[in-house]
């Protein structure tokens, strides 16, 4: 078991033929991800990497039955490819395009709320359902299958975390890399109780940054709904107030969102929080072994 | 990106936000100029920095006469500014804007920011005027009326209602101008993708009109590409030149007080190190991103920034590789150790695909001041042990 995407999931690509797309859905085809075709305007009809190229996500949709699409268009036209997908029926985009301008996305997410899409990023990794289905641009391998949970809003702490899991000798059940900016789609609050609710999942990784009160918000949910174990680290207990770490959101103006607060507030829900990345695994170990 | 007040100023008239007339000027002779031009009697002489609290700091000054004007101008040009946003080291000031002193009955507070929980934006208005946002924030939260604007359905007029009224504005004709001054400025944040806006103080005169006095405006930067008019406002006077040459990179660079040089790809990974050197008893020297690529030529320039500060005791290069092998960044790294002449012992920690492989480069390259870290936590020990053998 996993959540939101396993290795049935049918995925098309929206920029399916640029230099970013063609790399990383070669990379997904090659981990066994189902995709079916992409999506480029004026390329409909043509094949690429062997699979059909669509002019629309719509006639996408239509011919290959997809649900999910994976978004790698440039920034300017992020906006304007989601609420192409939501407009066409697709049930989870998955964004990893960096430097969306904020006004499209706060637009975009609008729309795809509306009709009930869900998304993930912009400017994330993707999600991974170990040894099944990866969507994005996370290296695969590091990734085994297992009985961890991991949300982050860090690319690379993604891995770093996932290895560490996986280094103690337990796997991942899916993992997703949700962003950092200001306006993200799925987030702990939402993804949180479908791991609980997958019983393949026995504990939780959860990642967060200064900035933002997302880990607050989950420190409160986990606190009422979340019974399976959960690890957590916050990034940037070191950052100076009112610097952008380069996340968007990562950046600490006042007394909101520092990681001394967020720790605290995790703490307080019962949450395994450590201080350092590098202890991620151990600290799993821990839970899983209780 | 930021700008200058009398560059907010200028967008503020062009969307019919009323500001106290006022000239921008470089020069004493100048700022002379731009009081005779307009008029008087009292004028504003105000020092242009991208920092607020300018006028605790003594950028801020009244004048009453042309010679007042021209004596404060000569003070405040190239002063080195020192406010609660400059950090100790200040900035200099090298723009003025002569401003006509204001008639003030009272002062407001209004801004506008993305509410990131409802995502949206949200107008903050408060009657606490002049005072730092965060601290009534914390101190009176119930002087600070919020208004979240659906950009669907943009500013309405009962927005307006819900702001006047929460903040005590009774005059039928004082409550029609304050409605349009928000209202015109939540069209400056839509049409300009603002990240921030906020004036304060918003003065009332003694005639009930509405002025802003302060102009502070922060643009989202992955936009700025189709604002070409905000885009030319940019003062690169004002930014970091460390921050802005590894911009040019690619390369996402902080400096911070430590001793310890971090080079790390991906923002959230690059904090996650410098916490843990700190966890370990270290501390980190800067916040260096290096994005996906990690290729010689980026790390070269990683150090050579990196080394700009002369703090830094130790480099510690963690890089968790992906997509892109550990072996090809170990080869990169030894590239660019010849690139750059790194007097500094550099631990490198290289974990991720064909980790084992990009070990044994490292370790037949048999670099003195290289020394390789098998993991994360490894890595920021030998890295605090390194920096103290360098003191």
């Amino acid at each position: 078991m996993s959540i939101l995407v396993n290795k049935d999931t049918k995925v098309i690509v929206q920029g399916f033929t640029g230099k970013e797309g063609t790399f990383h859905a070669e990379q997904c085809i090659a981990y066994g991800t189902n995709i079916v075709g992409g999506v480029t305007p004026n390329k409909g009809g043509q094949e690429h990497l062997g699979k059909p190229v669509f002019n629309t996500v719509k006639d996408a949709v239509n011919t290959t039955g997809a649900t999910v699409s994976m978004i790698f268009v440039p920034p300017a036209f992020v906006g304007d490819a989601v609420m192409e997908a939501a407009d066409a029926g697709i049930e989870l985009a998955v964004i990893i395009t960096e430097g969306a301008p904020v006004k499209d996305m706060m637009y975009a997410k609008m729309y795809a709320t509306k009709k009930g899409m869900k998304t993930i990023g912009p400017n994330c990794p993707g999600i991974i359902t170990a040894e099944e289905c990866k969507i994005g641009i996370m290296p695969g391998n590091i990734f085994k299958k297992g009985n961890v949970g991991l949300i982050s809003k860090s690319g690379t702490l993604t891995y770093e975390g996932a290895n560490q899991v996986c280094n103690e000798g337990f796997g991942i059940t899916t993992a997703v890399g949700i962003g950092g900016d200001p306006i993200i789609g799925l987030s702990y609050k939402q993804l949180l109780p479908m791991f609980e609710a997958d019983p393949q999942t026995e504990a939780i990784v959860m990642i967060g940054e200064i900035g933002g009160d997302l880990e607050i918000q989950a420190a409160k949910f986990i606190k009422e709904n979340i019974t399976k174990p959960v690890v957590a680290f916050i990034a940037g207990q070191t950052a100076p107030k009112g610097k952008r770490m380069g996340h968007a959101g990562a950046i600490v103006s006042g007394s909101a969102g520092t990681a001394k607060e967020k720790m605290e507030a995790l703490e307080a829900a019962g949450v395994k929080v450590v201080v350092s990345p590098a202890e991620i695994g151990k600290a799993v170990k821990e839970v899983l072994s209780k | 990106m930021n700008i200058h007040e009398y560059q907010a100023k200028q967008i503020f008239a062009n969307y019919g936000v009323p500001t106290p007339k006022g000239i921008m000027a470089e020069s004493v002779d100048d700022a002379v100029k731009a009081a005779q031009e307009l008029g008087g009697p009292i004028w504003v002489v105000k020092a242009q920095i991208h920092a607020g609290g300018r006028g605790l700091g003594g950028g801020v000054k009244l004048a009453k006469s042309i010679d007042e004007v021209r004596t404060l101008a000569d003070e405040i040009l190239g002063m080195t500014l020192v406010t609660h946003q400059t950090g100790p080291e200040g900035k200099l000031v090298q723009k003025l804007y002569i401003e006509d002193g204001a008639d003030i009955k009272d002062e407001f507070y209004l801004g506008i920011v993305l509410d990131r929980a409802k995502e949206m934006p949200v107008i903050m208005a408060s009657t606490e005027g002049g005072m730092e946002i965060e601290k009534v924030a914390e101190e009176t939260p119930e002087k600070i009326v919020k208004v979240a604007i659906d950009p669907t359905i943009g500013f309405q007029g009962f927005h307006g209602r819900e702001l006047v009224f929460g903040l005590g504005i009774t005059d039928k004709e004082e409550q029609k101008k304050f409605i349009k001054f928000a209202s015109n400025l939540f069209k400056i944040y839509m049409d300009k993708d603002v990240e921030l806006i906020e004036i304060n103080p918003l003065i009332r005169t003694g005639s009930g009109d509405f002025l802003a006095l302060d102009g502070k405006m922060g643009f989202d930067d992955s936009a700025l590409g189709r604002h070409p008019d905000i885009e030319a406002m940019r003062d690169i006077s004002e930014e970091d030149a460390d921050e802005r040459e590894a911009g040019q990179y690619g390369l996402s660079y902080v400096s911070l007080d430590g001793e310890i040089g971090c080079m790390v790809n991906g923002a959230g990974l690059a904090m996650g190190t410098m916490d843990t050197i700190n966890y370990v008893g270290g501390t980190p020297a800067n916040f260096l991103d290096v994005g996906g690529k990690a290729t010689a030529e980026t790390v070269a320039k990683g150090f050579e920034i990196i080394l700009k500060n002369p703090k830094v005791k130790a480099i510690f290069v963690n890089i968790f590789g992906g997509i892109v092998r550990c072996d090809r960044i170990a080869n990169g790294i030894l590239e660019a150790t010849k690139m750059v002449d790194v007097k500094v012992p550099v631990v490198v920690r290289l974990d991720g695909t064909n980790a084992p492989e990009a070990a044994e480069i490292l370790q037949n390259a048999n670099i003195e001041n290289v020394i390789a870290a098998t993991d994360l936590l490894d890595g920021a020990n030998k890295a605090v042990e390194a920096a103290k053998g360098a003191k």
